[in-house]
């Protein structure tokens, strides 16, 4: 479902102004295909690792692009999203369908699983009715053959009479051919006649009573049946898109009376049905006459019987699930101390290096100490588990356990008033919340989508692990031999909690602000298939690592600058630091915090990694960040500021609960595209956050008062 | 012959498409993933909860909730009734 793919990379910090230019001789090439027929991967082999994201017109979703070159030709090819179908009836459909009518391509190449002819020739069925120049990519031929159903494709070729190569692009085999056909169809000086549907007789007669409307139109008749025929489907937003895209094309009064004509077949009959029937049927009749038909079901669906079962459904999921974390947690410490010591290593010899040059003294003190230190914080602490966390996630999602953990917690959710998918992006939002924020794209209906993207923030990211884990090792278990265990078993506690809040926080605005009949449900479940490691590692490991690195130094570059000013800037005795802190106090203390910890909480808004650096620091009366030597020193430190088990606990509560970093946010606004909701997002963990904190605070007052 | 709504029928059974009904919210995408009429699906497992179940249609796994499944009719395929055996496991 391309979850990690296109939510997780450097994308995310990417401004959306990318229109990719066509300079003149290049070949635009538009990629089609149902989900999970291997689309990406095709579009991998082709490009390699050269792609990146840009804009187009009329919807505000991206789409990958990518170019390569062959046979001395270059080639833009476009990613359109994975569809079922170009009727228009989701926004992923109306990209789809817009780019083919209005952008143009001058080649689109349909991929399809071999293993599956019958349910994606009918996509490609309805894209040849309007893109003549169509190459057919059979992707998973291997697959096909394993199971012995591969298909003839010198008589698929013969049937359609368009191009047909086929492709095992995991493994490379047929994309040079690929490239050859796509070439050779751009060349073409005249389209191919592909072979086109055809509908009951009744239906054929309506269509060129329609098309008779605007016979006098410049279209082609391609086009003009193609119109015709979503006249008869009811599709008056086409007629805006249109007038707008085609303006010479037809008149205005002409729009309006065909969109009268729509909207009153709309309300007539279900033409939809005889359509997508006769299209079904016309692959069916095709795959047929081409592909062994396979048996019904290929399977019995043993893996997904255990998965999915009542007994271990959950207990499986769960268990990989904790492994994730075990792998992440365990596995970024080393890496981690690793970073911290080189970093500090060179923030040593930058300063150096900045006292050579004639700069002011303040100047190289705010560059080492408040940029430098700030920024390599933020990359030890962050790098390792993002390293860690997300290619572990995109192997599970390659192997096609991803949407199995969707249709096991769906009732979950259902109940909830959300979707089922929202388990994946809260998944993604253990990694990095802006990531999840992305991630919510996979849910295709708007509410239950907006429900995900507004309650990420609630489970905590890698940013906020080390947090959580500090504290519990420091005022619950220890740091003994044996406080692994019951410290996991706490961390579990404060994951679980986390889900709970969510599921608590959707089914509130579900039953408020974004009350509303939960929208339609499907999910399809693709087979296993064998992750392609090396690949899969590679490809991760460098978003993950751009991502990080790209982050550090636009958010937390400045706000290292600023947090350094407000440490050393002094007014009368204090600095404008400890002014904040005093500031905070009273709300701190009624929270059952102090000043010093909220002050961390605001400093800590583009990064949620610094908020214990600042607090120390802030404790310290220091001018910078502050590593603390070891665990017992940082205890220290804390109980000598007045902090016990209730301020640990208040502080996992508002690290739980809080305004999601500046990153997340600025994502949900491109995501959603309104700062009324980004706003929302920011109040409402912040209220939850709020109020949490001073009920357990003073529910632990009120309880230690009696005891004393 | 009796008419089934497909969250009904049992799992391993499977049965031929007679109609989606008109109020059905999802009708439209029943009809782009392949649930047109006389297509044969076959209910393949179910989720710890009951709701959602996994459908087998056309190739693909297809998982529908029970609410949404409950619009689309079917007739069960039993012993020689259909192409073939309406039973697998």
């Amino acid at each position: 479902m391309g979850l990690t793919l296109s939510s997780t990379g450097l994308e995310l910090l990417k401004s959306q102004d990318q229109n990719p230019k066509t300079s003149e001789g290049t070949v635009k090439v538009a990629l089609l295909g149902n989900p999970n027929t291997g689309k990406s991967t095709v579009f991998n082999a082709l490009t390699g690792l050269k792609q990146h994201t840009g804009n187009w017109p009329g919807k505000t979703v991206e789409v990958a692009t990518g170019r390569f070159s062959f046979d001395g030709k270059e080639f833009l090819l476009v990613d359109l999203p994975g569809t079922y179908s170009i009727f228009a009836d989701s926004p992923e459909e109306e990209i789809a369908r817009d780019f083919l009518l209005f952008s143009k391509p001058d080649v689109t190449v349909v991929v399809v699983d071999a293993a599956c002819l019958e349910r994606n020739l009918q996509l490609l069925l309805q894209v040849i009715e309007i893109s003549p120049r169509t190459v057919l990519c059979v992707n998973l031929m291997d697959e096909a053959e394993k199971i012995g159903t591969a298909p003839d494709l010198q008589k698929l070729q013969e049937l359609l009479n368009i191009p047909v190569v086929g492709t095992a692009a995991r493994s490379g085999r047929g994309i040079e051919a690929l490239k050859a056909s796509i070439t050779n169809a751009a060349l073409k000086t005249e389209d191919d006649s592909p072979f086109s549907p055809t509908y009951s007789e009744k239906l054929e007669e309506e269509i060129g009573m329609k098309v008779s409307l605007f016979e006098q139109t410049p279209l082609d008749p391609r086009t003009k049946r193609w119109i015709a025929l979503r006249l008869l489907d009811g599709d008056a937003t086409l007629l805006d898109k249109l007038n707008r895209f085609l303006p010479d094309a037809l008149s205005p009064s002409l729009v309006d009376n065909l969109a009268r004509v729509a909207r009153a077949e709309r309300d007539a009959d279900d033409t939809r049905e005889e359509i997508v029937s006769s299209i079904y049927r016309e692959a069916e009749r095709i795959a047929k006459l081409v592909a062994k038909e396979r048996q019904l079901p290929p399977s019995k669906f043993t893996a997904d019987k255990l998965i999915t079962s009542k007994a271990l459904g959950i207990p499986i999921m769960l268990i990989l699930l904790a492994l994730v974390f075990w792998l992440t947690i365990v596995g970024a410490n080393y890496p981690s101390q690793l970073l911290f010591a080189g970093f500090s290593f060179l923030e040593a010899k930058l300063y150096t290096v900045l006292g050579t040059l004639a700069l002011p003294h303040w100047l190289a003190d705010l560059l080492t100490y408040g940029v430098f230190r700030t920024l390599s914080w933020v990359v030890a602490v962050m790098l390792p588990p993002m390293a860690i966390f997300f290619p572990l996630f995109t192997l599970l999602e390659d192997w096609g356990f991803l949407p199995r953990i969707a249709f096991n917690l769906d009732g979950l959710f259902r109940k909830a008033g959300s979707h089922g998918k929202q388990s994946l992006t809260m998944c993604m939002g253990f990694g990095c919340n802006a990531a999840g924020v992305v991630a919510t794209r996979i849910i295709d209906s708007p509410r239950e989508r907006l429900i995900a993207a507004l309650t990420n923030n609630f489970v905590p990211c890698n940013g906020r692990f080390p947090t959580l884990i500090l504290m519990i090792t420091l005022f619950f278990t220890g740091s003994g031999r044996f406080s692994s265990l019951p410290g996991a078993l706490l961390l579990l506690v404060v994951i679980v909690a986390s889900v709970f809040t969510t599921l608590l926080v959707s089914k509130l605005l579900s039953k408020t602000i974004l009350r509303g009949i939960p929208s339609a449900f499907s999910l399809e479940l693709p087979p296993y298939r064998t992750p392609q490691l090396t690949k899969v590692l590679l490809r991760s490991l460098l978003d993950r690592t751009a991502f990080v690195l790209a982050r550090a130094v636009l958010v937390a570059a400045p706000a290292g600058a600023v947090i350094w000013i407000l440490a050393n800037t002094t007014f009368g005795s204090s600095s404008l630091l400890q002014m904040l802190v005093s500031f905070l106090a009273p709300l701190g203390r009624l929270m059952g915090l102090d000043g010093a910890i909220l002050t961390g909480f605001v400093l800590g808004f583009p990064a949620n990694e610094i908020v214990l650096p600042v607090t120390y620091m802030a404790y310290l009366s220091g001018g910078t960040l502050v590593e603390m030597e070891s665990l017992a020193a940082t205890r220290a430190l804390l109980v000598a500021n007045g902090w016990s088990v209730k301020t640990a606990l208040c502080l996992m509560i508002f690290s739980l609960n809080h305004f999601p970093c500046g990153t997340t946010l600025l994502t949900i606004k491109k995501e959603t595209g309104s700062w009324k909701w980004t706003a929302l997002a920011f109040i409402i963990p912040t209220l939850v956050g709020i109020v949490g904190c001073i009920l357990v605070a003073q529910i632990y007052n009120f309880f230690s008062f009696l005891l004393l | 012959m009796q008419t089934y709504c497909l969250d009904r029928i049992p799992l391993n059974q499977s049965g031929i498409i007679l109609y989606i009904d008109k109020t059905s919210k999802i009708r439209r995408r029943l009809l782009d993933l392949g649930f047109t009429k006389g297509t044969e699906v076959a209910a393949v497992f179910s989720s710890p909860s009951g709701n959602p179940k996994a459908y087998y249609i056309r190739g693909t796994v297809i998982a529908l909730r029970n609410e949404d499944a409950a619009e689309v009719k079917i007739q069960l395929l039993g012993s020689g009734e259909g192409k073939e055996n309406g039973t697998y496991a």
